[in-house]
């Protein structure tokens, strides 16, 4: 069961420099490892996430097998309006999931 | 465990993908990526511009013990106004199976060109780091960290 954490300030003052955190657990497994018979062990990454705020895209990322495993993403945005930070993780094997987290800018 | 254990002491005697090669493990990717690989990756994302040395500032420990999960913070010297912000910051690495780490799209509206994540490193290597700015041009920094345990390409057990 694949589990979001994200963290951002619930309040601040309009104009502040915010900093977002947020880290998803998934196993990104990288596709060079073998199992002890020989095997490839295939490919299983996040390969996008996306951070919109208020619906405008302020963040994307493009990840690589060479991000560890439960990915964390730090990152800014200046707080404009209060409203709804929206994240969202796309990988393979149709892996998807979102999170999102309020914040009231005074 | 005797087994693995030997195997992984010849893979480290041996370094180079040309010996590991020899191994019996079949494998249609190569073990690793070469410099070359580095250049043409960086050369996918900047094409013909100029890269200069400056501006960006690649936080990384110099040593670590376990290649698996290495904390990496980049951050770049730019006032971040609407017409002078950095656009993306871009990741390489020099010896992991693929040359790519992460490419990180920020924007004016970040307000500070800074990003963290934490990476894997499958050898001791140079880890590079190139921003786009809002006027086109390229910057970079570089890094050599040491790893003692690497990542990536492990035996599953």
């Amino acid at each position: 069961m694949p589990a979001a954490l994200v963290n951002v300030p619930p309040k601040a003052r309009r104009g502040d420099v915010i900093e977002i955190k947020t880290l998803m657990s998934h196993i990104m497994e990288t596709g060079y490892r073998h199992t002890a018979a020989g095997d490839v062990v295939p490919r299983d990454i996040i390969t996008s996430f996306t951070c919109r705020y208020n619906g405008t895209e302020i963040f994307r990322a493009d990840f690589f097998p060479a991000i560890a495993a439960n990915p964390f993403m730090s990152f800014f945005t200046v707080a404009k309006d209060s409203g709804k930070f929206e994240f969202e993780w796309i990988g393979d094997n149709g892996f998807s999931e979102t999170a999102s987290a309020a914040i009231t800018v005074e | 465990m005797h087994r693995t254990q030997t195997r992984r002491r010849f893979l480290s005697l041996a370094g180079g993908a040309a010996v590991a090669g020899a191994l019996p493990v079949v494998s249609v990717r190569p073990l690793q990526a070469t410099p070359a690989m580095l250049n043409s990756a960086i050369r996918n994302v900047v094409g013909e511009a100029p890269v200069r040395t400056g501006k960006v500032t690649l936080d990384i420990p110099p040593l670590v013990e376990n290649g698996n999960t290495v904390p990496m913070t980049v951050r770049v010297a730019s006032p971040m106004t609407a017409t002078d912000f950095v656009k993306s910051i871009h990741v390489f690495n020099e010896k992991n199976p693929q040359p790519n780490i992460g490419n990180f799209y920020i924007g004016a509206s970040a307000g500070r060109a800074q990003v963290s994540t934490r990476i894997r490193l499958a050898d001791s290597q140079k880890v590079v780091a190139i921003a786009q700015l809002s006027d086109g041009s390229f910057w970079s920094a570089s890094a050599e960290v040491i790893v003692t345990l690497a990542a990536c390409t492990e035996e599953v057990n």
